[in-house]
């Protein structure tokens, strides 16, 4: 039965959780509570925030679930403490932002993009499946209206009809960055990523069907653009942790080709069978965490197919590939030769020759890009007139409009240096690869 | 490896000249959308489906000299149009097959308005959902844009005929 006032049902007292990067994030609705400790929000916990980038930074071991309640608390403090009372914002979207706020990672898999990349899943999907489907979130949700559940999931597709409730989640400057940016900053150590994020908030201003930043917040704005410029190319496009990633990105490809083949492993992937099948349920999907693939690819260093096992103790113990800067456009021929000679060498290219690049990995730049292509950040100027940030500041402008590529060929540097069979050829090779 | 950055470079190709970057947005959502070989993740933006993937493929592939992008300024906005150089066609047709009737797809859009295929990509976003709900959501999605019931007919009437032509 619907309960009229669970919308706006408070709890007794405030709930706090001390949190690292916000001090504390604070719950007051009943509707939140009760979505944190549903099972499909607790299993975030297990999901790292950036998949194998703890195996170069030690300290990002944090996790989706941190994250999500960081967002959730930025976007509390805008609509409780910025928004409030300003006419041009909707006091009844309050909830449905908080909620899809905290819920809008919920579909994050395993190791989200090499997972996501070998099944060929979209977590949003996911995310929005959860919300809809038969879980503890829908029932949460579902106490609220029947439709509040579509709600939350149309803010987070961003097909919902207030943008301003999108674009606090989902923009160039949205809850999202703005926890994440400081969140990772925190774990992996790093100095850059810090912004003043208090100002920001401050300067925000609901306007028509978008959030815009008063001109007098640019600064502040300019040094968010730049912790994001320097977090993609210090932290998320680490070589290193990408060489991590192509590993994991191999060893599910391998499991997933001899589950093809038939092959017998000796502890059927009982997890995986619906991801190798294509025939995943939500229940499949919830049920799969890391610690469940960390445990397979123990068991898997002990199986008979010798490159499943390798790439297995590989990623368990940190023996990763090593890698070089790689031109395609005056190398792409030298890859088909190199395929060749690994091939005469006994390495399977297909698994130990790995070519990388940024478009593989899902961060993204400030851009203002051309007209109605996506939403830049909007300056609001003292007259009323709004102004797109690269106009008015030239350190984004600078940024924005330079392109940088990186390409990386990836390979197992320590196989090819092993005495034994093949010497000669495994030089020759590393002797390409080298220049 | 390189496969899909000669996928987006043979699309180009075919094109001969795709005129802005939401044009091009479009193009290959409707390509994928019509079951032609492209991986690129596309999510929902205020504009209608658009991947960030691509972009940044694209800017790979202007930096590698693959592509062109020229910058027409309009004024209040910029406008950016490609190419495919020479040097490109030779790597897309070194990594990559023409797929069947994918020439005749991308003639077709190509020669679209980026406000029509905006229309037609957002209806095949919502491709799930009975048509009287696919329109309902333009008007939700799109409602400043105002498209009127001939446009829309018009995207239906497209998406049936690139039905024809689609990857079984």
């Amino acid at each position: 039965m619907l309960e009229l006032s669970y919308a706006t049902k408070k709890l007794d007292e405030e709930k706090v959780f001390k949190d690292p990067v916000h001090r504390y994030i604070h719950v007051r609705d009943q509707v939140i509570w009760d979505l944190i400790g549903t099972r499909e929000f607790q299993r975030l916990r297990r999901i790292k925030q950036l998949g194998t980038t703890y195996l170069v930074f030690h300290g990002a071991e944090h996790s989706r679930f941190s994250h999500s309640l960081g967002v959730y608390e930025i976007v509390r403090r805008m609509v409780d403490d910025v928004f409030k009372g300003r006419k041009e914002w909707d006091e009844s979207e309050r909830l449905v932002v908080l909620c899809a706020a905290l819920l809008h990672d919920l579909g994050h898999g395993p190791f989200s993009h090499a997972f996501e990349h070998v099944f060929d899943l979209d977590h949003e999907e996911y995310t929005r499946a959860i919300i809809k489907g038969d879980t503890e979130v829908n029932q949460v949700l579902s106490r609220v209206a029947p439709d509040f559940p579509q709600k939350v999931s149309d803010v987070i597709a961003k097909t919902y009809v207030n943008k301003q409730v999108v674009s606090m989640i989902s923009s160039q400057i949205d809850a999202d960055r703005m926890d994440y940016l400081q969140r990772d900053a925190y774990f992996t150590g790093v100095s850059y990523g810090h912004f003043d994020m208090e100002r920001i908030l401050r300067v925000m201003r609901p306007q028509e069907d978008r959030i815009v930043i008063k001109s007098s917040g640019m600064h502040a704005v300019e040094d968010y653009i730049m912790s994001r410029y320097q977090m993609y190319w210090q932290v998320y496009f680490h070589p290193v942790a990408r060489s991590a990633e192509v590993i994991l990105n191999k060893i599910l490809h391998r499991a997933k080709e001899l589950s093809k083949e038939n092959y017998q492993f000796i502890h059927e992937p009982t997890h995986f069978q619906a991801f190798f099948n294509n025939n995943i349920e939500l229940e499949d999907y919830i049920s799969l965490d890391e610690s469940i693939l960390l445990t397979y690819f123990q068991m898997w260093i002990k199986e008979k197919d010798p490159i499943l096992s390798d790439l297995s103790r590989r990623f368990i113990n940190r023996r990763l590939f090593k890698y070089i800067e790689f031109d395609p456009a005056n190398e792409y021929e030298k890859l088909r030769d190199l395929e060749d000679l690994f091939i005469q060498a006994g390495i399977n290219p297909k698994y130990y020759l790995v070519h990388d690049s940024t478009s593989d990995l899902p961060y993204d730049f400030y851009r203002p890009g051309e007209e109605e292509e996506r939403v830049p950040i909007q300056l609001l100027m003292p007259n009323g007139e709004i102004k797109e940030l690269s106009r008015c500041s030239e350190i984004v402008d600078a940024i924005s409009g330079k392109r940088r590529s990186d390409h990386k060929l990836y390979f197992p540097e320590d196989a090819l240096l092993k005495n034994g069979k093949q010497k000669t050829l495994r030089k020759q090779i590393l002797n390409v690869l080298r220049g | 490896m390189l496969e899909e950055h000669a996928k987006v470079v043979q699309f180009v190709s075919l094109a001969g000249q795709v005129t802005g970057r939401k044009k091009l947005q479009k193009m290959v959502y409707i390509a994928k959308k019509m079951q032609f070989p492209f991986h690129e993740k596309y999510h929902f933006h205020i504009y209608g489906p658009y991947s960030e993937e691509l972009t940044l493929r694209v800017e790979e592939l202007c930096t590698m000299g693959f592509l062109t992008e020229q910058m027409e300024d309009k004024g209040s906005y910029v406008q950016y149009c490609y190419e495919a150089t020479e040097k490109g066609a030779d790597f897309s047709e070194a990594l990559c097959e023409e797929p069947q009737n994918l020439k005749e797809v991308v003639y077709i859009l190509n020669n679209k308005s980026a406000r029509f295929l905006e229309l037609v990509s957002t209806l095949l976003y919502f491709d799930e959902l009975p048509k009287t709900e696919q329109i309902e959501k333009i008007h939700v999605v799109k409602g400043k844009l105002n498209f009127t019931e001939q446009e829309m007919e018009d995207a239906f009437e497209l998406i049936d005929m690139l039905n024809q032509y689609k990857v079984n």
